[in-house]
């Protein structure tokens, strides 16, 4: 049982059982699925469609910050990589072609791949701070998306296009099938490759994992690669599920929601070890959540404090002070290494010199 | 009460501290007068710090007493510690680089006037307070522009504007040249006689020797004794804080007594590798079966020479050859292909995978060397690890225990198994048995000695000259960034090394 | 290596007095780097369009970056420390149209005025509790500020309220004239901030300690300076920095708009990082900042000129960014290697 308790889930898992119960009491019909014309609706099926582009995301994020960095720049990418796709698309000859959809999926996800490249050299090659380095995109990426409109929001009627968003196969929506698949190869590469592993190493210690051979830099060149990909595919579902390149609305705030749902699954933002299955549930959550908030009458425009509420009591739970407080109140007194007024770590010792004393 | 000639500035008495699992301090007595320079020895893992700790008020004491000045104190938080007029300098100065040497001299404590701080008299006070200990810095200058050996002088100049009656400097001269030392030294002297009390803690036995009136030995959390510095006989000091452990590793001495083949080419064999600023060009070859050891003080050079071998630094001079081949080694993958592996002297920062299981960091060597895409089957890893942990003796011997809770010679042992998994031909060891427990440096040394017999090439650096000559057969000798010579362990004993490396190609001694 | 001062001094030769001043002032580099990119683009601006340096548009670039302005003073503040504050441009929107329904509502300016900096303080304060008691990063403390104050927003209203309080609007209608040359009192008060700011960073112990903090956190707890305090006070300063600038904002337009700001504090990191403000904390100055903003401006006003379309001054932005960002970059990676 207790292995149960402390398993790394755990928590972000009662978490979201927990709203899904709050929720079905409050509106029984939040469970009900309905099949009408081979095809499911409901609530629940809504939340699974709906998360998809953040899904997307946080998976990508989740790598990124594994590798003790972060991905500003998301939210722009996929203002670029729909704003492209819908370009192409619009100034064909034929929108309504299965042929040029697949040329204007491709173009936008390889544009996505190329910004996420670039943020990869700023960071891998020439060893930029992540955080600025991503600061630069996310600035300077939906001035970019705004050109290639052209200032507008480019619709346009595309059958095929439209298919991505909203689109049913075997009765459940595509977009869960491509969340679903991008979930089980990511998985797949990190799990049963040694990617996961090296990529856990890079992010706890970059420099040991350097002089033990590990390829760091390829690591974490890769992992903005991908997080680059995986947002243009959630700015290409986006822009299908509005049939519009909104440079100015796609993505907006994503990567702050995505940083969440990494969080809320348990993967740290110090870097190191991640966990792709907490993140899904982390997902889910917050899509969760934001139904509830729907559900409640609350405006959408007023669902960010909700969201903040939900932020601060997450890293208070992860907070070390409040563990220690809680330790407090429960253990026998003990000294544990500090002073109630100093929760700063202790000073450097003599028998154990951390640091090399050789002066380089 | 009064405070009279004879009150000790600081009487620490009973000081009994345990965590979970180990007893750190037991009734350990402690006295600092005022006016002198008192050292605390012991081996890592003694309770030197652990003392200090207590006196500066991080530790809270589970039983004795502290008195300043006859007056019995506690210590909640160093903040009181440093009311009572307790100033410590560590080795990684405390103070702020991005400010200039006068304003952290005076920080917090700034005259000021009516338009806010009166800089003029910021930087007028502090060289007045820095010429006190006869130095002259631009107080103008930021910190960062200036050597330790200047950074520390600035913070032992903050710790008097704060009043300080007792000073602990904690391996003040760990990145200091012998001229640095000794205007140090200088000021130590100056401050003892104002009447400071100063707490000196180093592991340079010649150095303690040179400043100390007085040194206390710790062994094992327990108070071994006290005494004048000039009553105390090296051998006698040297036993005390070490014991009979010393006979354990006698045992190891005599397999250092091999005959190298040095008719074959070299393992590797570098010419005039250096780099500016950091290493001369030195030249360095290492037979088959061979251990070399690489002996000099802190500050030598030695940890340069071995990571520009390695590749960790890049090289801008010089050739290396690997087998008789030139090779090209600019970073550790390089050196990894040769079959070269480097344990780093900074276990933790450079070494150990702290979240990760002792599992993980035993099989990342060889991991990292496959790439990816080859991921370590389950069964060749645990029959890896299980097999590394018993020939080590990693204790607990629990391959899914997180490194970071391993102690520091268990997890000195973790890091060698990844490198001995990887087969390679030449391993360089960097202090690999500083801050570690006795036993586990016998088992590290033992094990070393043993793969060389095998025909591992080792390169070896300890700041323990006994170790380098009880495993090497070759000693390397460097000083100030320069190789200055090579002695045959079998000719030399302690002394004459000791002697070498401060005085060969000096004109007399300093 | 010591820099010894004698007291009978030969004049010293430039290279020891270049040495001297680079050992004293290093900081400043980066903040001269700025104001060389500004002189630049003025000059080349002028030279590009003849009628650029005119008194009408060098007090309409104070006049209309006025908000930006305050924000960025409040975020070098934040930024020295090593923190970041995400949620400046959402305080802004919040206080904005809070003040705006509180004057609808019928309060007087002077009530309401104290209510929305109070809101912003308490923001800020939220963020600097959860950073320094309960060790959570920056980024995600202001992020949930962010969020809290987004959301805040539109709770207050759904919609713009127009703004009628004649106080206010004074604050933005009145024009004190020299020549041709004209300030308003938002100029006037984004000026007076930046001077409050100058004036605290550079002569105040609190100040000095912000710096400390930046530059060696634990160094500065050792030394026994005020650090929980200041760490907290200096996001309380950028929250109350929020609501001043959400103050000029609706002044500006005339409206509380709670949509307000969405990206602004990119623009004022991206502006106090231009102006020579390292992200890593210790290093920086106000005055730099205000340098950045008026960069900003001018490549706003530079754009304006050409016709362009406004996205353009994003992409310019953040490619200036990028530059400073790889230029401070291989500075500290050669100072490293010289070590």
């Amino acid at each position: 049982m207790k292995k149960l308790v402390t398993h790394r889930l755990f928590w972000p898992v009662m978490a979201l059982l927990a709203l899904i119960v709050v929720n079905t009491i409050a509106r029984p019909q939040f469970i009900s699925v309905t099949l009408r014309d081979g095809e499911l609706y409901g609530a629940l099926i809504d939340i699974l469609r709906n998360s998809a582009p953040l899904m997307l995301v946080a998976l990508g994020m989740t790598i990124v910050i594994a590798t003790r960095g972060i991905d500003l720049s998301v939210g722009a990418i996929m203002a670029v990589s729909g704003a492209v796709a819908l370009t192409i698309i619009d100034t064909s000859g034929d929108p309504g072609s299965g042929a040029t959809v697949a040329v204007a999926l491709l173009v936008g996800i390889l544009v996505a791949l190329v910004l996420g490249v670039w943020n990869g050299f700023l960071i891998a090659v020439l060893g930029i701070q992540p955080i600025i380095a991503t600061l630069v995109l996310m600035l300077a990426g939906r001035g970019v998306a705004l050109l290639i409109t052209d200032g507008f929001i480019t619709t346009v009627t595309s059958a095929p296009y439209k298919f991505i968003a909203t689109g049913y196969v075997i009765g459940l929506p595509f977009a869960l099938f491509i969340s679903v698949a991008a979930i089980i190869v990511i998985a797949l590469l990190e799990r049963r490759t040694a990617l996961g592993v090296l990529t856990e190493s890079v992010g706890i210690n970059p420099e040991a994992s350097r002089l033990a051979g590990v390829r760091a830099r390829g690591i974490v060149f890769g992992a903005y690669a991908a997080s680059g990909v995986l947002a243009g595919m959630a700015g290409i579902l986006y822009s299908s599920n509005i049939m519009a390149a909104d440079a100015n609305a796609a993505g907006l705030y994503i990567e702050l929601y995505a940083i969440l749902a990494v969080v809320l699954g348990g993967t740290s933002l110090m870097g190191g070890k991640f966990t792709i299955a907490g993140t899904v549930v982390g997902v889910l959550t917050i899509q969760t959540l934001e139904s509830t908030i729907l559900f409640l009458g609350v405006p959408s425009a007023q669902a960010p404090v909700f969201f903040a509420a939900v932020v601060i009591v997450v890293v208070l739970v992860q907070s070390p002070r409040l563990h220690r407080f809680a330790r407090g109140l429960f253990a026998s007194r003990r000294p544990d290494g500090g002073g109630p007024s100093t929760p700063a770590p202790t000073p450097p010792t003599t028998t154990e010199p951390t640091k090399a004393e050789a002066v380089r | 009460m009064t405070v009279n000639e004879d009150t000790p500035a600081i009487a620490m008495r009973g000081i009994t501290i345990s965590f979970p699992g180990v007893l750190a301090l037991d009734h350990v007595d402690f006295t600092l007068r005022r006016g002198e320079v008192h050292s605390l020895m012991g081996e890592n893992g003694a309770g030197k710090s652990t003392l200090i700790k207590a006196l500066t008020g991080v530790y809270p004491i589970d039983s004795g007493t502290i008195a300043v000045d006859g007056e019995e104190r506690v210590f909640s938080a160093t903040a009181d510690a440093q009311t009572a007029g307790i100033s410590t300098v560590y080795q990684e100065v405390n103070l702020c680089a991005n400010l200039s040497v006068g304003e952290n001299v005076m920080l917090g404590h700034e005259p000021r006037g009516r338009a806010g701080i009166d800089w003029k008299a910021v930087h007028r006070l502090a060289a007045e307070h820095l010429a006190g200990l006869g130095l002259a810095v631009d107080t103008r200058s930021i910190l960062s522009s200036h050597s330790i050996a200047i950074q520390q002088l600035v913070a032992i100049s903050r710790a008097m504007v704060l009043d300080a009656k007792v000073l602990i400097l904690d391996e003040p001269t760990s990145s200091l040249d012998r001229g640095e030392v000794e205007r140090l030294f200088a000021v130590i002297r100056e401050l003892r006689d104002q009447g400071v009390a100063i707490l000196f803690v180093s592991h340079f036995l010649e150095q303690v020797y040179e400043i100390s009136d007085r040194i206390t030995v710790l062994r094992n959390g327990r108070l071994v004794g006290e005494h004048l510095a000039a009553d105390l006989p090296r051998d006698s000091l040297v036993s005390q804080m070490i014991g009979r452990e010393l006979d354990e590793l006698d045992a190891i001495s005599r397999t250092a007594d091999r005959v190298i083949d040095r008719t074959a080419a070299p393992v590797l064999r570098a010419t005039g590798v250096g780099r500016r600023g950091m290493l001369e060009p030195a030249d360095l070859d290492i037979y088959e079966g061979e251990v070399v050891g690489l002996a000099g003080l802190l500050g030598s050079g030695r940890t340069e020479l071995v990571r520009l071998l390695y590749g960790a630094d890049k090289a801008d001079s010089g050739t290396v050859e690997i087998g008789g081949r030139p090779a090209r080694l600019t970073s550790p993958r390089h050196a990894i292909d040769h079959r070269i592996a480097f344990s780093s002297e900074d276990r933790r920062a450079e070494g150990i995978i702290a979240d990760l299981t002792v599992a993980e960091n035993i099989v990342l060597g060889i991991q990292a060397k496959r790439g990816w895409m080859r991921p370590v089957r389950r069964a060749e890893r645990d029959q890896v690890v299980s097999e590394y942990i018993s020939a080590l003796g990693v204790r607990p011997a629990d391959p899914d225990m997180l490194v970071r809770n391993l102690s520091g010679g268990n997890q000195q042992k973790v890091l060698l198994a990844r490198w001995l998994a990887t087969a390679p031909q030449l391993i360089i060891l960097d202090e690999p048995t500083r801050g570690i427990d006795v036993g586990a440096k016998a088992d590290i040394q033992r094990k070393v000695a043993e793969l060389s017999a095998q025909g591992l090439s080792v390169v070896f650096i300890s700041s323990e000259l006994e170790e380098v000559l009880r495993l090497a057969q070759r000693v390397v000798v460097m000083r100030d960034r320069r190789r200055i010579g090579e002695l045959d362990s079998s000719t030399v004993d302690l002394d004459l090394l000791i002697d070498y490396i401060a005085n060969e190609g000096e004109g007399s001694a300093a | 290596m010591t820099t010894t001062t004698q007291t009978e001094t030969p004049r010293p030769s430039l290279g020891a007095r270049y040495a001297t001043f680079m050992s004293r002032h290093s900081s400043l580099m980066p903040t001269f780097a700025a104001i060389v990119i500004l002189i630049v683009l003025l000059v080349g601006a002028q030279l590009a369009f003849g009628n650029f340096i005119t008194p009408r548009n060098m007090s309409a670039l104070l006049l209309n970056n006025a908000y930006l302005l305050i924000l960025a003073v409040g975020l070098t503040f934040v930024i020295l420390t090593g923190g970041i504050d995400l949620s400046v441009g959402s305080v802004m929107a919040f206080t904005g149209i809070l003040c705006a329904k509180l004057l609808a509502d019928g309060l007087p300016a002077i009530v309401a005025i104290p209510l929305m900096l109070l809101g912003g303080a308490a923001i800020g304060l939220l963020i600097g509790v959860l950073v320094h008691y309960f060790d959570v990063q920056p980024f995600i403390a202001s992020l949930a500020g962010l969020f809290l104050a987004r959301g805040l927003a539109f709770v207050v209203s759904l919609s713009s309220i127009r703004v009628e309080d004649p106080a206010v609007l004074w604050l933005q209608r009145t024009r004190l004239t020299v020549g041709d040359w004209y300030l308003t009192p938002t100029g006037i008060l984004a000026l007076l901030i930046v001077a409050i700011g100058v004036f605290v960073t550079q002569w105040t112990r609190f100040g000095r300690t912000i710096y400390a903090i930046g530059g060696n956190e634990q160094s500065a707890r050792l030394m026994g300076l005020p650090v929980a305090r200041t760490k907290i006070l200096v996001y309380v300063i950028s929250g109350v920095c929020g609501g001043l600038a959400g103050l000029v904002l609706t002044a500006y337009s005339g409206a509380g708009y709670p949509l307000n700001g969405v990206g602004t504090e990119l623009d004022a990191i991206a502006a106090v990082v231009i102006g020579g403000t390292l992200l890593t904390g210790g290093s920086g100055y106000v005055i730099g900042s205000m340098i950045g903003v008026l960069v900003y401006g001018v490549i706003k006003t530079i754009i304006a000129f050409m016709g362009a379309e406004q996205s353009w001054t994003r992409i310019i932005i953040g490619g200036l960014l990028l530059v400073f960002i790889v230029v401070q970059r291989f500075i500290v990676t050669r100072s490293d290697r010289r070590r």
